[in-house]
């Protein structure tokens, strides 16, 4: 016998979906701010003088970028208690996704950072501006700039990576659709809407990224 | 007392010495024109002085005062001593008066209204009021120098260095640069330029410096220097930079 298709079984689970998709936004709107945040703050870092720090932050982006996402969210909360850090499955999924992000944006940022021509710098600095200073207003616009569909595109790669905390029961739009799919045996169903619910979350959050760089680097007029 | 002052000036890359003991002074209001061979150190020295070159052995002193290679220093340093490069070097994502206001505000704390007066008013200087929402890739080559020569005005420097700032421009828009820069020349603003305008040179210029094979070969007035050279080097290159002008 054909299979009976039956999306109407999925209703009485939509509290679980909804509450899925809004941990899922969270936790990407908390990985990105943070971790863009701090990738700015990593790319300064790596224009560093010291040769420590530099060595610290690309010893951290390296790190980060050759180990699997799964490993570093286990790391974080089945690691981390044996040190006394004990973290909700709540805190430990944001935290790993600001530490991924952030290592990956360091890196995007770094090139535009370098893509920012030398005579620039110079005339910046002959004018006695302070290295923050130069990269805060010379450089760091620019940069931005330049690298933002890389960086929206990581974004979304970490949105959609944010699946994986479905694995230590952060209860994002995976495990929801895990746990219905344990009670009621539909599978097709189950997985077809939350496959749908997956691109429409990251076409809509192509276009607020877009909309943000928009707004963020559009010329402004004042004259 | 002179406003700069340059003594025993060194400076290697790797094994390549570039400047070998320059000595070099410049008074208050003076017009210096520095020329010479490609490659003879003439913007190595000009970046030395404001410090974006390290020099290796040597001293300057500026107003009497000797700088050091600290950071804080070299903000000091840079407090008096403008700099306006070949490339003009605007920044891209502001507009001609953004680019003017940005240094008085961040380094000088002045106030946006304050810096956007400022702005205006060095805008109004170097001729382009009307331009100033316009930005960097809006604007013609000269019009590009002179917002960043309104850039350096606007921090008061006491002296402006200029590095062939009409080298990359087409030459129809070279005379609108040189008539700011012979205008600041009158105010008697304190300017060292390198520089292949012979004929400004002559024209503007107390003091013509000749630099070969990274040392002061000749100095003097413009017109002693160009009616007599007194070594073959710099009859030389005033032939041939006659015969090639
Ligand atoms: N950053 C650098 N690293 C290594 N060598 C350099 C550097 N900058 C300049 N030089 C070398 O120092 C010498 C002097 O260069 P400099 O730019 O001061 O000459 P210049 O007189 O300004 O020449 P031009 O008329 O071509 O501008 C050249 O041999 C050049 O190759
Ligand atoms: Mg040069």
């Amino acid at each position: 016998m054909a299979y009976q298709f039956d999306f109407g079984s999925l209703w009485e689970y939509r509290g679980v979906i909804a509450d899925g998709v809004g941990l899922t936004i969270r936790l990407t709107a908390v990985g990105t701010v943070a971790g863009v945040g701090l990738g700015i703050a990593g790319a300064f870092a790596r224009t560093s003088r010291s040769p420590a720090l530099k060595a610290a932050v690309g010893a951290y982006v390296e790190f980060i970028r050759n180990t699997p996402f799964l490993i570093q969210l286990f790391f974080i909360f089945f690691g981390l208690p044996v040190l006394g850090v004990k973290l909700s499955e709540w805190q430990a999924a944001s935290l790993a996704m600001v530490v991924n992000l952030a290592a990956y944006s360091t890196e995007i940022i770094r090139a535009g950072i370098q893509a920012v021509p030398k005579g620039q710098i110079e005339a910046a600095e002959a004018l006695a501006m302070s290295r923050l200073q130069i990269f805060r207003h010379v450089i760091l616009g620019p940069a931005m700039r330049k690298v933002w569909p890389a960086l929206s595109s990581q974004i979304v790669i970490v949105m959609l990576g944010s699946s994986v905390c479905s694995q230590i029961a952060a209860e994002e739009l995976t495990y929801a659709a895990n746990f219905i799919q344990s009670r009621n045996f539909r599978a097709f169903e189950v997985y077809f809407v939350s496959t749908g619910l997956y691109l429409i979350l990251a076409v809509g959050l192509r276009a607020l990224l877009k909309l943000v760089g928009w707004s963020l680097f559009r010329r402004r007029r004042h004259v | 007392m002179p406003l700069v002052e340059l003594a025993a000036i060194w400076k290697s890359f790797g094994q390549n010495p570039v400047l070998k003991g320059i000595d070099l002074t410049v008074e208050e209001g003076q017009v210096i024109a520095m020329i010479g061979r490609s490659g003879s150190g003439k913007s190595t020295l000009l970046r030395s002085i404001n410090g974006l070159e390290r020099i290796d052995d040597g001293t300057i002193l500026i107003d009497g005062e000797k700088i050091g290679s600290k950071d804080a220093d070299l903000r000091t340093l840079r407090l008096q001593v403008g700099m306006v490069f070949q490339q003009f070097n605007l920044f891209p994502h502001l507009s001609a008066r953004e680019n003017v206001m940005l240094a008085p505000m961040v380094v000088k704390k002045a106030s946006r209204k304050a810096a956007g007066a400022l702005a205006d008013a060095m805008l109004a200087k170097v001729g382009l009021s009307d331009r100033a929402g316009h930005y960097p890739d809006q604007l013609s080559g000269g019009q590009q120098q002179r917002v960043a020569i309104a850039r350096s005005l606007a921090m008061e420097p006491r002296v402006l260095l200029c590095d062939e700032v009409t080298s990359a421009l087409d030459p129809e828009l070279v005379n609108e640069v040189l008539a700011v820069v012979r205008q600041l020349a009158k105010e008697g603003m304190t300017l060292i330029m390198v520089t292949h305008e012979m004929r400004f040179a002559r024209e503007v210029c107390d003091k013509l410096v000749f630099m070969h094979q990274g040392r002061i070969h000749e100095e003097g007035s413009p017109a002693e220097l160009f009616s007599a050279p007194k070594t073959p080097e710099l009859a030389q290159f005033i032939g041939l930079v006659e015969a090639a002008g």
